[in-house]
Parts: C-alpha cells; sequence; structure tokens
C-alpha cells in the first residue's frame, strides 16, 4: 500500500491535493472531539472542583488535589463491587466461551445432523424475545434471584458471536485435517481440544475479549436480578454513585456542611468514572486489533 | 416380499442412526448452549403467555386464569399509550437517521488517510469510546450537562444562558442520540473500512488513468463497494427498530424529561418489575416484540425487491 500511494504521488492534481488537506482537518477535528471529553475527565479528576465550578479548568489540571481518589480508595464498597465485577467476569466469561466454542465448532461440522434446523433455533431468538418479564420469571423460578449465576447464566451464550466463531472455524480448519485425525481414531471431543483450540487462538482471544467487556461493563442483569448490596458490581456502584447522587456516605462521613458536600461528590464522580474503565483503558490498545478481527470476521457473513 | 423393498430404507435409516452415534460427541458440545437457548429464550416465549392470563404467582404461568386481551386493551386506552409510542418511535428513527451515514462517512474519510501512522492512530482513537459502559456514558453526560457542568461553563464563556439540559424534555433526544453518535461512530465505521479495503487498487488506478479526482474515485468506486453491507445492516437496525437500547435511556432519565423520555422498553421494566404488574407489562413487551417482527419482515421483503439483497 505504501508503495503504491508514494508512486501515485507525483500524479497528484492539485485538486487532489485540497482534498486530502480538508480530510486530513476534519478527520483531526473528529478526533479531538472523541479525545476531548475523556481527557477532560482525567484533568477534572485532579483539580480543585471550585475550579471546575467557575469554569478554569479547559486544557490543564488546575490546583491539583487527590483528595477525590484518596476517598475513592478508602471506600470500603468500591473495593468490594471491585472484586464483584472481577468474580462475574471471570466465571461468566469462561461459561460463555466454553459453552461458545464448543456450540459453535459442532455447527461448523457439515455432517453434523440437524445443524440447519438448530441454527435456526438459535438464530431466532435474535430477533423474537419472551421479553423482560417472561425471562425475569424463569430466572425467579429457577432459584438463581440474588446470586452471582443471575448475571451468568441468562447471558450464557450471545448467538451472534456463536455466527463468529462458526464463521472461523468453517474457513479456516481444513477438512481433511479432520479426515487425516478420524484414520487416525481421533474422537471429536480430541480433535477440537488438540487441534482445533490450538488453531483458533485468534478467535479465543476475540472471544474473551468481547464477552469479558460484556461482563464488565454490564449494570441492567444486577439491576433486577440483585439486591442484596453485597453482591452488586462495580457498574451499579457507579450508577449509584454518577446518577442517583449516593456517594456513599462512607466517603464523606467526615464533612458536614451540605456545599463542601457538593464539592466533592462531583471529584468523586470524575475520579470513580476514571477508576472503573482503568481496567479497560490499559488493556484497550493491545487488544484493539481482536476485537476490530472478531467484527470483520462476523462481517464476512453478514 | 416387503421385506425386500423395505431394506434399502432400512439400511439408509441405519446409516443416518449410525452417523448420529458417530458424532454423539458434537451433540454433546451443542448441549450446554441448547439447554442455554430453551430455558432462557424458549421458555420466556411459552411465558409469554402470562400476557393473556392474569398472573398469580401462586399458581404458576398453566393455573393463572385466562383474560384474552384484557391487558393489550388497557394498554391501548391507557393515557400513556400514544406518549409511549411516539417517543420510542421517534427516538429510534431519529437514531437510525443520524446514526446510519455517519460509519459511513467515517470509513469513507479514513480510508483516504494515506498515511498509515497516522491512520491507525485514529482508529485507535475513534473505536475506543465504544468500550466505555453505559453507566459511565451516563454519567459524564450528567457531569458534563449539569448546571455548572463543561457545556454551560463553555455556553456561559461566550455569553450565553445556563441550560438545565437535564430537566427539560426536549433535550432528551439530542443527548441520547447525540452520546450514540460519539460512542457507536467510528466503531461501526470499522466494517465498512474493511470492505474499503478490499476494493482491488486497480479500479483506483483506471479511474485515475481515465482522470477521476479523489471527490469522484469515493462517489464511483468507494461508495458502489460498500452498499451491499450498507443495505444488509440498513435492514438489520430497522428491524431492531423497537428494540432500543433501554439502558442508556433508563439511566437519562430524570424526573422532569419523562414526558419525553418514556420509552416502552422502560415502562415495561417499571409497570414489571418496580410494579409487580406481571402480566400488564408481558403484555407490553408483546406488543413491542410484534410491531417490531413484522417490521424485520416487511423491510426484509422490500429491500429484495428494491435491491434483489435480503437477510433471507
Amino acid at each position: 500500500m505504501g508503495l503504491l500511494a508514494m508512486k501515485k504521488t507525483p500524479r497528484r492534481s492539485k485538486e487532489d491535493k485540497i482534498f486530502d488537506l480538508i480530510n486530513i482537518f476534519l478527520v483531526a477535528i473528529m478526533v479531538i472531539l472523541v479525545v476531548y471529553p475523556l481527557y477532560f475527565i482525567v484533568i477534572a479528576s485532579i483539580s480543585n472542583p471550585d475550579m471546575i465550578y467557575e469554569g478554569k479548568v479547559w486544557l490543564l489540571p488546575k490546583d491539583i488535589t487527590f483528595e477525590g481518589y484518596q476517598r475513592i480508595f478508602s471506600d470500603s464498597k468500591i473495593w468490594l463491587g471491585y472484586k464483584n465485577s472481577i468474580i462475574y467476569t471471570f466465571v461468566g466469561t469462561l461459561v460463555n466461551v466454553s459453552c461458545t466454542l464448543m456450540a459453535a465448532y459442532a455447527l461448523s461440522r457439515r455432517d453434523l445432523y440437524g445443524r440447519n434446523l438448530i441454527m435456526f433455533l438459535f438464530l431466532f431468538t435474535m430477533f423474537f424475545s419472551g421479553g423482560l418479564i417472561p425471562t425475569y420469571l424463569v430466572v425467579k423460578d429457577l432459584g438463581l434471584l440474588n446470586t452471582m449465576w443471575a448475571l451468568i447464566l441468562p447471558k450464557a451464550v450471545a448467538v451472534w458471536n456463536v455466527i463468529v466463531a462458526r464463521t472461523y472455524f468453517q474457513t479456516s480448519i481444513p477438512n481433511e485435517l479432520l479426515e487425516a485425525a478420524k484414520i487416525d481414531g481421533c474422537s471429536d471431543a480430541k480433535f477440537f481440544w488438540k487441534i482445533v483450540l490450538p488453531l483458533s487462538k485468534p478467535i479465543v482471544a476475540v472471544m474473551v475479549l468481547f464477552y469479558a467487556v460484556g461482563h464488565w461493563n454490564s449494570y441492567f442483569d444486577a439491576l433486577i436480578y440483585l439486591n442484596n448490596e453485597d453482591l452488586y458490581p462495580l457498574q451499579l456502584i457507579l450508577r449509584n454513585i454518577l446518577i442517583q447522587n449516593e456517594a456513599s456516605t462512607q466517603m464523606m462521613s467526615d464533612i458536614d456542611s451540605l456545599a463542601a458536600k457538593q464539592r466533592v461528590s462531583e471529584l468523586i464522580k470524575y475520579g470513580v468514572i476514571i477508576v472503573a474503565s482503568i481496567p479497560l483503558l490499559v488493556l484497550y490498545p493491545f487488544v484493539q486489533k481482536y476485537f476490530v478481527k472478531g467484527v470483520m470476521i462476523g462481517g464476512i457473513k453478514g | 416380499m416387503s421385506t425386500k423393498v423395505d431394506q434399502p430404507t432400512q439400511n439408509i435409516k441405519k446409516a443416518k442412526f449410525k452417523k448420529l452415534l458417530n458424532n454423539y460427541q458434537l451433540y454433546l458440545f451443542l448441549l450446554p448452549a441448547l439447554i442455554y437457548f430453551i430455558v432462557f429464550h424458549y421458555f420466556p416465549m411459552y411465558g409469554v403467555i402470562i400476557a393473556f392470563k392474569d398472573f398469580i404467582a401462586t399458581q404458576g404461568i398453566m393455573g393463572s386464569p385466562w383474560v384474552g386481551f384484557k391487558h393489550f386493551e388497557r394498554f391501548f386506552e391507557s393515557y400513556q399509550f400514544w406518549s409511549l409510542i411516539k417517543n420510542t418511535l421517534s427516538l429510534s428513527v431519529l437514531q437510525l437517521i443520524i446514526g446510519f451515514p455517519l460509519p459511513i462517512i467515517l470509513a469513507l474519510m479514513m480510508n483516504q488517510i494515506r498515511h498509515e501512522k497516522y491512520k491507525s492512530f485514529v482508529q485507535t482513537v475513534v473505536y475506543a469510546p465504544h468500550f466505555i459502559s453505559v453507566v459511565v456514558l451516563a454519567g459524564m453526560i450528567y457531569v458534563f450537562f449539569s448546571n455548572n457542568g463543561l457545556i454551560n461553563n463553555f455556553i456561559m464563556m461566550f455569553g450565553g444562558e445556563s441550560i438545565s439540559f437535564m430537566a427539560k424534555p426536549e433535550w432528551f433526544k439530542p443527548l441520547y442520540i447525540g452520546s450514540g453518535v460519539w460512542q457507536e461512530t467510528g466503531w461501526a465505521a470499522i466494517i465498512y473500512l474493511a470492505v474499503l479495503a478490499g476494493v482491488s487498487p486497480e479500479l483506483h488506478e483506471a479511474a485515475v488513468m481515465d482522470g477521476a479526482n479523489k471527490w469522484k474515485r469515493i462517489l464511483h468506486v468507494d461508495i458502489p463497494a460498500i452498499m451491499p453491507t450498507a443495505v444488509i445492516l440498513l435492514i438489520l437496525s430497522v428491524g431492531n427498530i423497537m428494540n432500543i437500547g433501554f439502558e442508556k435511556a433508563y439511566l437519562l432519565q430524570t424526573p422532569l424529561n419523562q414526558p419525553s423520555a418514556e420509552i416502552i422498553p422502560t415502562y415495561v421494566y417499571k409497570m414489571g418489575l418496580q410494579q409487580a404488574q406481571y402480566s400488564f407489562a408481558a403484555a407490553v413487551g408483546l406488543f413491542n416484540a410484534v410491531i417490531n417482527l413484522i417490521l424485520l419482515v416487511a423491510i426484509n421483503k422490500f429491500a429484495k425487491k428494491l435491491s434483489g439483497q435480503g437477510l433471507w
């Protein structure tokens, strides 16, 4: 690509040069529109809230203070939420990935009798569902309310991910491999475990990442299925702080005046946004390419 | 006599059975997912019959008495019916009209960047918001659009009046859609970018030979190349038009913006789970799901007629 572009350079007309210039400029504006809100959260979380209030914080933090973070990190609820979210994400992703990959592999095998019917059963759920209330009643009847399984089992398999993984298996595991293994007396399970999985590391990574982000970011299941605060994942605790304005009393127990509380609660809000997003922000640049790969594999089949 | 005739069919049956038996491990592989879909998707589809019953928890789904269309009638006659329909439809239609073309434009623009490093930097940046949780996104909206937040400070810097965004019904839709555009445009562009990367360079070279400038090549080479993908994605989003992401809507609701922020899914949640009117809420949810299915089938038929491609 690079070579091709260079060869073309002398042929670039004046029109095209202007086009390129405008294009680069417009894209730069878009990048700023995306980055600035995120950047502002970072500088606001370490600025004196009065300065933000008066509109004096724009490009650099003012009156740097770490009071917000100190209060956040001294709060046991945040830590508990962190711990819960890590457990749910880990166990949930394990369940998701094993169910999805096994089903996707079975469905990728052309010699599987009835696979179209089963695929249809799966796909149909993408377009029609019983809805919130009947699903809630099933979860309730199974006795899953107020357990971590209420967050994991009802989301065990995402149809879209089955399609992505199935497409991958179909296009990247040559049939000859299976035939050769069969002649050697290799069973399907052994073949999947010893040959398919090692050849499918990228798709395993894609699945792990898609599911893990989903678990880490979800709040709604916890909202409807849990009412024991000790089980709350981080996102639900965040929601109470950010949206319900219920910064936990523990965080501000030493402050008396309402105005000061208001002030600190703003600082805490900026801080918790950062604290909750840190794991993703740190990992994101390294794993970005896997996400993109996942979207593209899914896109081939559409 | 008949045994002779039956022999081949029996053999076929035997062969089929043998095939099933040979693949038993594959069926075991399928089992967890199959159980999952039956329990958490097909049971609820059966459970939706409580929409036609007065659900009494102690009597279960089967034991509760039938009431026909009572709950549907109550919903259609309720004073909120038309405002719910209006809010849900206008929010999702607006989201589609604004949100659908933007990723295409962004992809076309990113595709024109010749500097590879700049391009991959841009990609990394614009994909990032996709990974922000909906709670954090809503929290960002609250802090940015509060009375002394970033946006109002900006407005006041230029001598404008501070606006209470979260308290005004008319601001709910712009905030909802704008934040969606901010979060998802980059991510949605990936697929178009991938298609554009697959366009044969020869096409472009030939166009250059014919004296086409960049703008013309976008119009006559790039856009036709992504059309098929765009049509499929358009069908999918129209088919999901009533399935508006209600997690965000619920978080952005305040007591004051309710008149425009209450949409069918949030109404179902409040009626069903907060007020425990299971049957009524199930009826409203079913109404929504059926409209959605009809829309999907209709748009698919329409697209097939128009462009010859559809989902099935």
